[in-house]
């Protein structure tokens, strides 16, 4: 199955240092929280920006989801903090 | 009529109010919004998300135009670095009489704010930068939409 790309906004892409990714697909039951747990493992930058969830957002295929949602068959995941539009 | 643009460049106020006023309402409001110079300022900065952005508006819009019997509906949000002074944000809203007009103008302004995928970076004269936080009333003004 194809893989998931992963956008990231704000001071989560400067933390990472990237703006997006591609990462294997995760089993389509497994949550953007569960997601955002296996990626904060990776330290670093990481760690520091995908650390406290609390303080993130996320969309799955350009809309808004809480991170309790399971990533399903989206093709797109972005993770960002609090909108600050307007 | 209902029309989003999300783009760089600024705008006319006075040709988006004319077009909305040749919608044959008997009413139009507006906001517009500018950067506030405050605090030493020297720019901001306006990240978004291109794929979402303009299809997440329109939703808002839409939302607007089920709510409200408008004849028109016109949002204008710049993206990247304004200066104090610049204009960012244009909500216009006309309808038959002045409650739908007014009303969806503040709805619209708020839903974008908490809404709308758009994060803002301030740049400060002394070099120092800082990402905008979200404030909880913005986020409680547009709940309130929700009653």
């Amino acid at each position: 199955m194809a893989a998931l790309q992963i956008l990231y906004f704000a001071w989560v892409r400067e933390l990472i240092g990237r703006d997006d990714e591609q990462v294997d697909r995760p089993a389509s039951e497994s949550t953007v929280a569960d997601l955002i747990a296996s990626l904060a493992t990776r330290g670093g930058g990481y760690a520091e920006a995908l650390g406290d969830p609390g303080r993130l957002r996320a969309a799955l295929d350009h809309r808004f989801v809480p991170l309790e949602s399971p990533v399903g068959k989206a093709r797109e995941l972005a993770i960002f903090p609090p909108v600050t539009g307007g | 009529m209902s029309r989003v643009s999300i783009q760089t460049e600024d705008f006319d106020v006075a040709e988006e109010l004319a077009a909305l006023e040749a919608c044959g309402g008997g009413g139009v409001a507006s906001f517009t919004g500018i950067v506030r110079g405050e605090g030493g300022l020297a720019a901001l900065e306006l990240q978004h998300y291109p794929a979402m952005t303009l299809p997440q508006v329109e939703r808002i819009v839409d939302e607007a135009t089920t709510r409200w019997p408008l004849l028109g509906v016109r949002v204008i949000h710049r993206h990247g670095r304004l200066q104090p002074g610049d204009r960012i944000v244009f909500v216009g809203a006309t309808s038959r009489h002045r409650t739908a007009a007014l009303e969806s103008c503040a709805f619209l302004i708020d839903w974008l704010k908490s809404e709308a995928p758009f994060w803002k970076k301030e740049h400060f004269t002394d070099g120092r930068t800082a990402w905008v936080e979200s404030r909880k009333e913005d986020e409680a003004k547009a709940r309130d939409w929700l009653l």
